[in-house]
């Protein structure tokens, strides 16, 4: 289930956003603090997970404390949904 | 006649308890500022820089987060009769490297002698310095009082005569921030005294602003016509407003909210990304004129936004238009107050061939223009042809202004203010048309980009991309296409690479992508790498973005 959340994130960031659909994200890649996820990807990013997996993403958490990678992100989706 | 500090004092004397603004803040209660507050803030930061040894006239940069001490300080050295700038400060994406170059561009030409920063970011500034350059103090806004009684008799701006310097107003990046338009007291009061008359301000409205104040529309539109005007203000961070983009509609609603500016892809924006949830309640009634300003304007952008907030009350008369620059001190024109914004439709071929804005017969082969309206008060607009000679209606040329609210100069750089000048008429760069009065801006000369509404220079960009091991000098080339679904500018990065080898190519992109990402702040939406030999050159062997952006659209649309 993990594994799946990931990879569909990572295409969707990767096709959607960098415009780079042969690229793979790896779980653990720094996307906030790096600069590879801009903010306005960022709301974009969190209108996604609301909708493909029904969990409720604060604008307040749209940070690099609250996630930075997809794992965390992963992490944050799995907690919400439980 | 009058200047800034002169107005100040009045609204502390005679009307000290009056709003001038409400600071909304994410996880705080919104906090309403009257003048009394702003100024004895204001009057804080005036002592420190006094204390410093700062004279009227010197240059005070300020690198501040949005907030409290960002207002006071700005109104704290036009208090002491110094000349403040504000310079973006490093958010979190921004490379720290980058940023001290362009502070250090910024202090070789303008020569500052002081900075005002946040403790967090002292050291930043600190590496930027250099002894022997012009700045002899460096202010930390936690040493700086919340705020001290004014003593107007000792200000510094008292000697301040209304053709003086107030501020410099910068765009972005090592070149924008080469290039500091001066602004006088006269000139920025003849704004808003003549901006003010074409909006028919009046005493029932309320300003509601995201947008930064190291930019002309956040500056200008967003922050001192309302203040020194007596509109209250409703002024919200434009960091939280790109992560809750419906805290403006919130905000709107709850204040009644009736002017404000958003460059175009904010309306492609908030129609995408507000959320039913956060509408609740919402009414967008009040809103009676919301000015699309700082990036080529789209009819199709005016449509997703009424279309998604029409059912909040929304009118479409709010939709209005505007053309601004800073060297105006802000508006030019204002389309959309008495009446609803003409658009013209016009023939594609006529206008791209033979430089005419021709009527459309049919509907195959159009473009539609969307007006920037009339000129404002004591502003001319004239199109210039080739020769500088005045063209008819219709003709396609660059546009030329002339008005009582001109820039002094291009601070310390005598060329580009005679450059930007023919006989009296500033030369904006833009293209553009009249019909019966009215302004329709339809590109621009300059090879600049605008993505979100700031300027980009390519060169900036270009520069940035040739750090990236296997990418050459001169084998760049920066442009900027247009997205429909967003509204603004994608940034496109063609680079010509030596290696064939598809994996390290990736690699080269990844690094191009990433070294402007932190470089510039602007994301990278697409990165091209080609083979030697791709890029067009001019005959003179400079870089033709224009026509490698062809090239490019060509190459990928098949």
């Amino acid at each position: 289930m993990t594994q799946e959340i990931i990879s569909t994130l990572s295409a969707h960031i990767c096709s959607e956003m960098l415009k780079q659909p042969q690229r793979q994200l790896s779980p653990d890649e720094a996307l906030i603090s790096s600069g590879v996820i801009d903010s306005f990807h960022l709301v974009d990013l969190a209108l996604f997970v609301e909708d493909t997996y029904g969990v409720v993403i604060d604008d307040s958490e749209l940070n690099k404390d609250t996630f930075d990678n997809l794992n965390q992100l992963v992490d944050l989706i799995q907690i919400r949904q439980a | 006649m009058k200047t800034f500090s002169e107005v100040l004092k009045a609204y502390y004397l005679e009307q000290p308890e009056k709003v001038a603004l409400y600071l909304l803040e994410s996880g705080h209660e919104d906090g309403s500022v009257d003048y009394r507050d702003l100024i004895d803030g204001a009057a804080a930061y005036a002592r420190a820089i006094k204390e410093q040894g700062i004279q009227q006239g010197e240059v005070v940069i300020l690198i501040l987060q949005h907030g409290r001490d960002l207002i006071n300080a700005f109104f704290g050295a036009i208090l002491h009769g110094a000349i403040p700038a504000i310079m973006p400060f490093l958010t979190e994406k921004l490379l720290p490297e980058r940023y001290r170059a362009d502070l250090a561009s910024l202090v070789s030409i303008t020569k500052p002698s002081a900075v005002v920063t946040y403790p967090e970011f002292l050291s930043e500034v600190q590496a930027a310095l250099k002894p022997d350059d012009s700045v002899r103090a460096v202010i930390v806004s936690d040493q700086v009082p919340a705020s001290i009684t004014p003593d107007f008799d000792t200000l510094g701006s008292l000697k301040c005569s209304p053709e003086d310097i107030v501020f410099l107003q910068h765009s972005s990046g090592t070149t924008g921030l080469q290039k500091g338009v001066a602004l006088s007291h006269q000139a920025v009061f003849n704004q808003v005294e003549n901006y003010a008359q074409s909006l028919h301000m009046n005493a029932e409205d309320v300003v509601v602003s995201w947008l930064p104040l190291y930019h002309d529309m956040g500056l200008i539109a967003g922050f001192l016509m309302p203040i020194l005007s007596g509109t209250p203000l409703v002024l919200m961070s434009p960091f939280e407003w790109v992560r809750a983009p419906y805290r403006l509609m919130q905000a709107v609603s709850k204040y009644r909210g009736t002017l404000s500016w958003l460059p175009n892809f904010a309306y492609n924006f908030c129609a995408k990304r507000i959320r039913d949830r956060h509408l609740q309640g919402v009414d967008l009634s009040s809103w009676r004129s919301i000015s699309n300003c700082s990036e080529p304007m789209r009819w199709e952008s005016h449509q997703k936004f009424y279309e998604r907030f029409k059912d909040y009350g929304l009118k479409y008369e709010a939709l209005n238009t505007c053309y601004a620059m800073a060297e105006n001190v802000f508006a030019v024109t204002q389309g959309g107050v008495d009446g609803p914004v003409t658009v013209d439709v016009i023939d594609r071929e006529a206008f791209q061939t033979r430089w005419i804005a021709q009527p459309a017969e049919g509907d195959e082969g159009t473009i539609k223009m969307l007006s920037a309206g009339l000129p404002i008060p004591k502003t001319e607009v004239a199109i210039l042809g080739k020769d500088r000679d005045v063209l008819a209606d219709r003709q396609v040329g660059e546009v030329a202004l002339r008005s009582d609210c001109m820039l002094t100069e291009y601070y310390h750089r005598p060329d580009a203010t005679e450059k930007a000048f023919h006989q009296g008429w500033y030369l904006t760069g833009d293209y553009g048309y009249r019909v019966a009065g009215e302004l329709y801006v339809s590109g621009r000369k300059k090879d600049m980009i605008i993505v979100g509404g700031k300027n980009v220079y390519p060169q900036d960009l270009e520069e940035l991309a040739m750090e990236v091991p296997g990418v050459h000098a001169g084998r760049v080339s920066a442009f900027g296409i247009f997205n429909e679904e967003e509204g603004t500018e994608d940034v496109v990065i063609v680079a010509e690479v030596d290696t064939k080898d598809d994996n390290e190519r990736s690699q080269i992109a990844d690094g191009i992508r990433q070294v402007i990402t932190r470089g510039s702040a602007i994301a990278l939406r697409q990165v091209h790498i080609v083979d030697l030999k791709w890029l067009v050159k001019t005959s003179s062997g400079k870089n033709a973005r224009l026509a490698n952006r062809d090239k490019y659209l060509k190459e990928t649309s098949t």
